[in-house]
């Protein structure tokens, strides 16, 4: 069986990031994803990114994807693509596929950083052809450069719903709306401002009621709700779109820390079930590391610094960086982190996120 | 709308030129770009219903679009249950829409 | 009535009115001034970055909202592109007697073109006066983020903040009352 030092599981920004502090402090790293290509969501996210300079404000998604694949090559990180990792076994060893072959990777240290999938919305006609993830048609207006429909109805206002359907109009499709059963808005309100601006409406206290279609989408009923989030009828109204979008929210992708035994905790307000996680990133598995959606659902932003503190801390646990240096750089990330974690967006997920963050006591003795 | 491939975009730019190859769907030639995902080359064709479910025949299409639900699987080249979304068109390739869960050839 | 930007994505005059990055009126008056819409404390700060006059202050913690210095502004506008909530704009009140111009970014292709008449819409998409297209600058440095700017009947420059979008059909958005 084949061993390495560092096997980073997940190529997404909390992947590439650890990979690179990995490399960067010379040991070697083998970076695994089940796609043809690394980069994780980060290729579909053509819009610019908030934050200051040193959380890469201003830049792309697609552009800190590029730059962060020049970081691996130049740090001569390994990447073993199209290889799915079935699973995780104590003491660290890895099961994996690739073109329907089988194997196992043994490695010292561990990054767990696979992310998280899209939530469903059940209502009559949701498995239509044309019914889909948000995220979903993200790729494929975006990466695909294909258009699955021309009239979308976006469900759920958060981020990822109002900057799909913005991106969605960029590619030359109509969004009929945006609604959302909640009585606010989920998402920052200048997304819904260049949204509005652009002639969407975007209809707060209403959800989807059925969607219909012979074959595929033809139609969506939408409904008011009231304070109680009951549906008021006789509010109903039909939109003739050719595509429904969900988001609904994102749940992380546990499969492989439920696996090897990791201990989670449950809080909705981050997903679900997240494995917790100290100030090392570590998890309560020696040698096992967590960092970006898969500790609790934020952003691009806050993986990518969580992958950063997980190679940092791994290249410390191996020996390559020691004393005042490495504790500055853990310090300077952990601060980023705090600033990204602030302001009434943040607050909450910055609160949440320290109520497991309780120290090494949890651990599991070895 | 001439075409759901998004030719000019305002951040991505123009499509770059890509080899056409030649793919048979249900039967039909049809065009599409090598390196492409079938489930995007169908889309581009305006096809959206890939399968039908195997005791009520509803019809299914691409759901998550990134291999992880398998609601957009079709036979392709004989085999069924491949995830469209995720597997790239060859020259000549077969694809055909699956009743139920396929038959193996 | 308006319950404001997190109920309806639209900014009420109770936000615009509270929002340091917006000018006072006397400031209008003056000329070409940045009108930085930005009311939510969100971790950010490429607008203070991208101002060469330093009239843009954000601060420590970056979630501070943007204060507009109104003496130290020129309304030069290259804040607007750098803004990635797209929430920075710009009006010249004194362009002539009857017209303002106003800036703004524009994502979206085709673009107009220069000399172009155009239809200017408010907040809410709503389509309230006409214009005519005076520039488009879209420098690499804007990183794809064009800025247009038009002009307008002056009544309209504190409404008007884009055009409409480039669209292929406009059908109707509810077809009917199930």
């Amino acid at each position: 069986m084949e061993s390495v030092e560092v096997a980073v599981i997940g190529a997404g920004p909390a992947g590439l990031s650890a990979s690179i502090e990995v490399a960067k402090a010379g040991a070697e790293v083998v970076l695994i994803d089940e796609n043809n290509k690394p980069g994780g969501q980060l290729f579909k996210q053509i819009h610019k990114f908030f934050g200051s300079r040193a959380h890469m404000a201003g830049i792309r998604g697609i552009d800190i994807a590029t730059q962060l694949l020049e970081e691996c090559e130049k740090f001569g990180v390994k990447t073993l693509l199209d290889t799915v990792a079935f699973g995780l076994f104590e003491k660290n060893k890895i099961g994996l596929v690739n073109n329907d072959k089988s194997f196992f990777l043994q490695a010292k240290k561990i990054v767990l950083a696979t992310g998280a999938s899209e939530n469903v919305l059940n209502f009559p006609g949701w498995t239509l052809p044309g019914v889909m993830g948000a995220g979903a048609l993200q790729t494929i207006m975006n990466v695909n450069r294909v258009l699955p429909g021309k009239r979308i109805l976006m469900i759920g206002s958060g981020n990822v719903g109002l900057i799909v359907s913005y991106q969605a109009l960029q590619a030359g499709a109509e969004v009929i709306a945006i609604v959302e059963a909640a009585p606010q808005i989920g998402g920052y309100g200048v997304h819904a401002a260049k949204i509005r601006r652009a002639g969407v409406p975007i209809l707060v206290s209403h959800t989807v009621q059925q969607v219909f279609g012979s074959d595929c989408v033809e139609r969506a009923v939408i409904i008011r709700l009231d304070e109680k989030w009951k549906p008021i009828l006789g509010s109903e109204k039909k939109l003739k779109v050719d595509v429904v979008c969900l988001n609904v929210g994102l749940t992380p992708l546990t499969e492989l820390a439920w696996m090897v035994g990791c201990k989670f905790v449950y809080i909705p307000a981050l997903g679900g079930h997240i494995p917790i996680h100290n100030w090392n990133m570590e998890s309560s598995k020696k040698d096992l590391y967590i960092a970006g959606d898969l500790t609790g659902v934020e952003e691009a932003s806050t993986a990518l610094e969580e992958g950063r503190l997980a190679g940092l801390a791994i290249a410390e646990s191996l020996g390559y960086l020691k004393g005042e240096k490495i504790f500055k750089r853990k310090a300077e990330v952990r601060k980023r982190l705090a600033a990204l974690r602030s302001g009434p967006f943040g607050e909450t997920k910055r609160k949440l996120k320290e109520s497991f963050m309780q120290g090494d006591e949890w651990k599991e003795n070895e | 709308m001439k075409t759901f491939r998004v030719e000019d975009h305002p951040i991505l730019g123009k499509l770059k030129k890509r080899k056409k190859v030649k793919i048979v769907v249900d039967g039909k030639e049809m065009d599409a770009y090598e390196g492409e995902m079938i489930a995007s080359a169908l889309l581009a064709h305006g096809k959206k219903v890939f399968r039908y479910t195997k005791r009520y025949m509803e019809s299914r299409g691409v759901f998550c679009a990134i291999g992880r639900c398998t609601d957009c699987v079709m036979t392709v080249n004989g085999i069924p249950n491949i995830r469209t979304c995720v597997t790239s068109v060859k020259e000549g390739m077969k694809i055909e829409t699956q009743k139920g869960l396929g038959k193996w050839r | 009535m308006n319950k404001g930007l997190k109920f309806t994505g639209v900014l009420s005059e109770e936000e615009l009115k509270k929002c340091p990055g917006y000018p006072s009126e006397e400031r209008f008056k003056k000329g070409p001034v940045a009108v930085i819409e930005c009311i939510q404390e969100i971790p950010c700060n490429p607008c203070e970055v991208a101002c060469p006059f330093g009239a843009i202050k954000v601060g420590d913690p970056i979630i501070n909202l943007p204060v507009l210095d109104e003496e130290k502004c020129k309304g030069c506008g290259l804040c607007i592109s750098s803004c990635p909530g797209l929430a920075i704009f710009t009006v010249d009140m004194l362009y002539s007697k009857t017209k303002a111009v106003v800036s703004f970014p524009f994502e979206y292709l085709p673009l107009p073109k220069v000399g172009n008449e155009i239809e200017a819409v408010n907040r809410e998409g709503k389509i309230v006066t006409t214009g005519r297209v005076l520039k488009i600058k879209n420098p690499s440095k804007n990183d794809r983020t064009p800025v247009i700017s038009i002009a307008i009947p002056k009544e309209w420059a504190r409404e008007v903040r884009s055009i409409t979008i480039p669209q292929e059909e406009k059908e109707e958005r509810i077809i009917e009352r199930s």
